[in-house]
């Protein structure tokens, strides 16, 4: 089953690397892993999608939980929550898929964030799902690029996560 | 006013301040900064070995004997790397240890350096926690965090990597040691919750077939007091793993002995027809349980452990505890008490009495010396060695081991009471691991008998340090289970693979241990009669060699191998007893094709 991971972490050289290294090191599998700093400098938030039942997952929450980096972890699998992704995908756009892949792109509400005499470069945001179904909507149209960030989230309501 | 220090001085000074009595290292380039402030003062010893391996397994074995966190001090690049056995050593037994490693100037990290390594990288899976020092400000707080991640929580090695430039005498900071240290992201569990300590009471209360399985952690956590008291209360059987053993007083008659792969008869069987198993401070090892889908069928599992990742991980908690274990025995005893005390007959003293009775049949079919009466004895066997020295020593002696037959063979047959005095390789399996660090036990405690029980195999993979022990004074007993080959692979080999000895043979090329011993100015004697046996032993530990290092080479039986030995993928009432046994089950399976 796919899970969501929210991890806060110190915002120190080589804390993510000690990340990476576990679930290297554990055979864990890490299907995306997006970081940055949070408001708080000396904080990164890392949000990372893995597969496993309860039973690994609970194991890799309590690995993560047992580096010393690691300030706080949560699945948020397990509660109501909001997912967002962004893909810029880059494709051919020449004669009738130009307006086509127009078209699609306003069906997701996508924007085309950058305009070639032949390609459009269409910037979806959304769960995985919604960007994959993208990616199969324009399926007849040439692919030429694709970048995602990978999954990122929060839990909904007033719940937070926090030092 | 606050003093001035540069950060080599610094570093130093926080090791001064932070208790630490002795440092194992050795210096190069890299480290000589630190060296040269090391020099300049008296409160810290160092001790200079002939490998970095052996200072990590001197620190290792100082802190198995004490508790406290031992101390390394390597160089940059070969240095370093060279430590790396010594530091996985101690991460897969918990053992408290610091490693201090030069590392060349920051300006020519990540440059390929002469002597560069990226320590911190090449050590991250095998630590509990590394820092790098960025600025030479930041060396005591790093030092203070360094020594409280170690010994506090799950204990484990911690390494500090320091470029040179951070610790240039050239430059002066203010000193102060902090006194205290918080982190956010690390708070170890203090006690168990009170909840759960209930829960695991009526679980042992109700319990009709119980036994305790205690591990290292017991040992780790000072609770052997308590897991005596608990189980004295209680009248349960106790079994320790290698790690533990030396918990739980071996003599007594609650003791079950080892339990596992080379556990006894009665130990295995008694888990594996438990209806309730306490388990505190072990972590389900796959040398324990063999296949953890036939574990223990009917037992309710209470396990407490200060790691939550150890709970549930290979075998599923039914009440788990997150503590150290001395704080939640003494919960579980002031519960248990107060139970017992309203109602004393909750305990089912027919059904205990069933179970003992059925433990004490265990015992006599098959324990330990159960298979050796049976054959004739020409030679030396490795068994009766162990039971000489434990003899000689009146059981008080530290003892360290290396890895393989003899492991087992001083596992089973020197039967610990004390906590501490059992100092070996259980999660890694370092061959080379005796000899240093029954040097660190004797460092630790100069007064003490300290034997390290080996085999040529591995006395050969760390031997240079004799010559340590000479330029120190460290008078270690080192029995030597000569055997002519690497026993254990030998013994699979025999069991699995058709008596076919690839690679694990080498008699026509052994030294003279003798004179080996005798070369780096030791006391070296050799017996290949079982009537030389017990006269040699009173030799080794007599007065008049009582400040020499002895290596006693004893010729032993090569056929010998270890008994009990678990069945491959069954459960752990699965046992080859004998060789005896052993031949029948090779001549059913060949009957069965």
């Amino acid at each position: 089953m796919r899970r969501i991971l929210a991890v806060l972490l110190e915002n120190e050289p080589g804390a993510l690397s000690r990340i990476i290294g576990l679930f290297a090191q554990r055979n864990y599998n890490i299907s995306s892993l997006t970081v940055a700093p949070t408001e708080d400098n000396t904080l990164s938030r890392l949000t990372m999608t893995t597969e496993g039942d309860d039973q690994k997952i609970e194991q890799i929450t309590k690995q993560l939980n047992k580096l010393i980096e690691v300030v706080k972890v949560v699945d948020l699998t397990d509660t109501d929550h909001v997912e967002r992704e962004i893909m810029l995908i880059k494709v051919r756009a020449e004669g009738v898929a130009r307006e086509e892949v127009k078209r699609t792109a306003d069906v997701f509400r996508g924007q085309i964030i950058d305009v070639t005499a032949n390609a459009y470069t269409v910037q979806v945001t959304g769960p995985k799902a919604k960007l994959d179904a993208f990616i199969r909507a324009i399926g007849k149209t040439t692919v030429l690029e694709v970048v995602r960030s990978g999954a990122t989230g929060l839990s909904r309501g007033d719940k937070i996560l926090t030092v | 006013m606050t003093e001035m220090l540069s950060g080599g001085e610094m570093l130093i000074r926080a090791l001064q301040d932070e208790g630490v009595d002795v440092v194992f290292g050795y210096p190069g380039g890299a480290a000589l900064h630190i060296y040269d402030a090391m020099f300049r003062q008296q409160k810290v010893e160092h001790m200079l070995v002939r490998h970095e391996q052996a200072a990590t397994h001197m620190a290792d074995g100082y802190a198995r004997a004490t508790g406290r966190a031992g101390v390394v001090l390597v160089t940059s690049g070969p240095g370093a790397t060279n430590a790396i056995t010594g530091i996985a050593t101690a991460y897969m037994d918990s053992i408290p240890m610091v490693v201090i490693s030069g590392q060349v100037q920051s300006s020519l990290i990540g440059t390929d350096a002469f002597q560069e390594t990226d320590m911190v990288g090449v050590s991250r899976p095998v630590v509990k926690h590394s820092f790098i020092v960025r600025r030479a400000e930041e060396i005591p707080e790093i030092v203070k965090k360094a020594f409280y991640i170690a010994n506090t929580g799950r204990p484990g090695p911690v390494v500090i990597d320091v470029p040179k430039d951070t610790v240039d005498p050239a430059d002066a900071f203010p000193y102060s040691y902090p006194e205290t240290v918080r982190m956010r992201s690390y708070t170890p569990s203090q006690r168990g919750h009170s909840g759960q300590i209930r829960k695991a009471v009526t679980a042992l209360l109700v319990a009709k077939r119980p036994v305790i399985y205690a591990g290292g952690g017991v040992i780790q956590g000072e609770a052997s007091e308590q897991l005596t008291q608990i189980a004295r209360r209680l009248n349960f059987p106790v079994t320790n793993t290698l790690m533990g053993l030396g918990a739980f007083p071996a003599p007594d008659r609650q003791f079950l002995g080892m339990l596992g792969m080379h556990g006894t008869y009665e130990a295995n069987m008694a888990m594996h027809n438990a209806d309730c198993i306490f388990a505190l401070g072990a972590r389900f090892d796959d040398r324990v349980t063999n296949n953890p889908e036939k574990f223990s069928p009917d037992a309710t599992i209470v396990h407490l452990d200060v790691d939550p990742a150890s709970i549930s991980k290979i075998i599923a908690a039914d009440v788990p505890i997150v503590s150290p274990v001395g704080p939640a025995l003494d919960m579980m005893i002031e519960t248990l008490d107060k139970e017992l005390e309203k109602a004393p007959e909750v305990l089912d003293a027919a059904a205990h009495s069933q179970w003992w009775t059925r433990i004490d049949e265990w015992r006599a079919e098959g324990g330990l010396d159960h298979h050796m009466a049976l054959d004739s004895v020409r030679r030396i066997r490795p068994q009766q060695v162990i039971q000489s020295l434990y003899a000689v020593t009146g059981g008080e002696a530290f003892v360290t081991s290396d890895v393989g037959q003899h492991q087992m063979f001083a596992a089973q047959y020197y039967h610990f009471n004390k906590p501490r005095r059992w100092i070996n390789s259980g999660g890694l399996g370092t061959m080379g691991f005796g000899l240093p660090s029954a040097m660190g036990v004797q460092v630790a405690h100069r007064d003490a008998v300290v034997a390290c029980v080996t085999g040529e195999g591995s006395f050969m993979m760390n031997m240079q340090e004799m010559s340590t022990c000479k330029q120190y004074g460290l008078p270690i007993k080192v029995i030597n289970l000569n055997n002519s080959a690497l026993g254990m692979v030998k013994q699979w080999q025999d069991m699995q693979y058709g008596g076919r000895h690839s690679s694990s043979t080498y008699a026509d090329s052994l030294p003279d241990f003798v004179a080996l011993a005798e070369s780096f100015g030791h006391v070296g004697i050799r017996i290949s009669e079982p009537s030389d046996l017990p006269d040699a032993m009173q030799e080794v530990f007599s007065a008049a060699n009582r400040n020499r290092l002895v290596f006693l080479d004893v010729v032993v039986d090569p056929n010998e191998h270890v008994y009990p030995m678990a069945i491959k993928g069954g459960a752990m009432n699965d046992m080859i007893l004998s060789r005896t046994d052993d031949a029948k089950r090779i001549g059913e399976e060949e009957g069965a094709r």
